[in-house]
């Protein structure tokens, strides 16, 4: 019995993480150049843009395991979902953060109403917060599977119409550097290789996150029914060894 | 099977309504609140005309959609006492003529509060009322969206001993696209803002139907539960 929530997979894929941080920051911090219009502002795009390429990841995977717990009815699928959930909040909310951070000396305040993407990733944050808060209510466990895998998806299928909707509204973010139809980077080669970088490391540290979690999640279920299956054994020792006292 | 569908939606549709016919719960306090929303607008803004004439249509669908939660609230409470839940489920009715049933019956309640603070706006912010064919169809399709939307976080907080708190975190995020949307239609037709407001029309329409569609997928296992 260990008494750690990590196994040899993991422990490379965090040793993996760890050694990439390194140099992700080694690169985006020092041996990248300046962008020639935003100067040293460029490098907070090394974490900015993972941080929302993984919201999208995390909140993908949310969605799946949602739809396959209602397929399923595996508690496993359920347990995926609420870790990349509680996971894709956190890289949303950061997102968020740093987008701010960018954009105070860009736009010359925190928040801009006008960019779109921002605000639509202010709703889908406040969604999956919502989702979380739903976890959170105690309930029997496949009560509150099914019924968070529910908000999940309904959350999922908001994506798109907050996305259009915010989009037609207002719009003004920069355009997606990388994800353009056609592909024409505008970026140096080595800014352009750190952000690929970045991402692939984000993505190995989201794994790795995710992997804990889901163990986590995993052994708080098996303590549950354990301590129920504990509590009623010792219940039932007590009553033979009173019969047998009296 | 459609017809016992529309004549079961009927039953349940009736039965709020009389429900709030004998309680009037919905006229003698959330008419009232949503006006006290319109004042309190005012209070804030200093109670200059000018504005709130331009932000009319804004302040107008904040109160349309916090009168509409005291709605749906009200909706869910009636269901969770003395088990009317489990006498819902057990009375054989189609969990899908519930769900269009309640619907109906907070989405003619929103309509009631729409008049009214239509009335409202006129007479506190002396908005012009132009437009009317737009306006309208706003005012009929908007709260099928958030009557649809409603019902379905309705239903999944019920019972829940912390559904004040939890509804309006679950469903004004969810509403967030149709507020936008309603805003530019009612602007467009008000003059406040140059937009197509017929193009946001059909935003509102898609969001109506899919949230009534999505309602009528979830509704049976979300009912199930409890």
């Amino acid at each position: 019995m260990t008494h750690t929530t990590s196994s040899k997979g993991t422990r490379v894929l965090g040793f993996l993480s760890l050694i990439g941080i390194g140099w992700v920051v080694a690169l985006g911090l020092f041996m990248s150049p300046d962008d020639f219009v935003q100067g040293d502002l460029v490098r907070i795009m090394y974490v900015h843009v993972p941080m929302a390429w993984l919201m999208y990841l995390s909140f993908g995977i949310t969605a799946v395991g949602s739809a396959m717990y209602l397929w399923r009815r595996s508690q496993w699928w359920d347990l995926v979902a609420a870790s990349s959930a509680e996971i894709g909040v956190l890289l949303c909310g950061l997102a968020l953060v740093t987008g701010s951070i960018w954009g105070r000396p860009t736009w010359g305040s925190y928040w801009e109403w006008g960019d779109a993407r921002l605000v639509s990733t202010l709703v889908l944050f406040l969604i999956f917060v919502g989702y979380l808060a739903v976890r959170q209510i105690p309930a029997e466990s496949h009560l509150r599977s099914r019924r968070s895998a529910i908000v999940g998806l309904i959350g999922a299928v908001n994506i798109p119409l907050v996305h259009f909707s915010v989009e037609w509204w207002r719009t003004l973010h920069q355009d997606a550097t990388i994800l353009t139809p056609d592909f024409d980077p505008k970026l140096d080669d080595l800014m352009l290789f750190t952000l690929f970088l970045a991402m692939v490391v984000g993505t190995l540290l989201y794994s790795w996150m995710l992997l804990h979690r889901f163990r986590m999640a995993w052994l708080e279920e098996q303590l549950l029914e354990y301590s129920l299956d504990d509590a009623i054994d010792s219940r039932r020792a007590e009553a033979t060894t009173q019969e047998v006292i009296s | 099977m459609g017809s016992s569908l529309l004549s079961e939606s009927l039953l349940v549709f009736r039965k709020d309504l009389q429900i709030e016919r004998r309680s009037r719960v919905a006229m003698a306090q959330v008419a009232p609140f949503a006006f006290l929303v319109l004042i309190i607008f005012a209070f804030s803004l200093d109670g200059d005309l000018a504005t709130l004439k331009r932000l009319t249509s804004g302040l107008y669908w904040i109160a349309v959609l916090f009168s509409a939660l005291l709605i749906i609230q009200r909706a869910f409470t009636l269901e969770s006492q003395d088990g009317v839940r489990d006498a819902l489920r057990l009375s054989g009715l189609h969990p899908n003529a519930i769900f269009l049933g309640k619907t109906a019956a907070i989405f003619l309640q929103i309509v009631v509060i729409e008049i009214l603070l239509g009335l409202g706006v006129v007479v506190f912010y002396s908005a012009e009322l132009t437009g009317w064919g737009l306006l309208l169809a706003t005012a009929a399709v908007a709260p099928v969206g958030i009557a649809a939307a409603g019902t379905l976080y309705g239903v999944l907080t019920a019972g829940l001993r912390v559904k004040e708190t939890l509804l309006p975190i679950l469903l004004l995020p969810a509403l967030a696209p149709l507020l936008i949307a309603a805003t530019r239609t009612s602007g467009s037709a008000l003059g406040e803002v140059a937009v197509n407001g017929w193009s946001w029309f059909n935003f509102l329409a898609i969001f109506a139907l899919l949230y009534v569609g999505l309602g009528l997928i979830a509704f049976t296992p979300l009912l199930e539960e409890s």
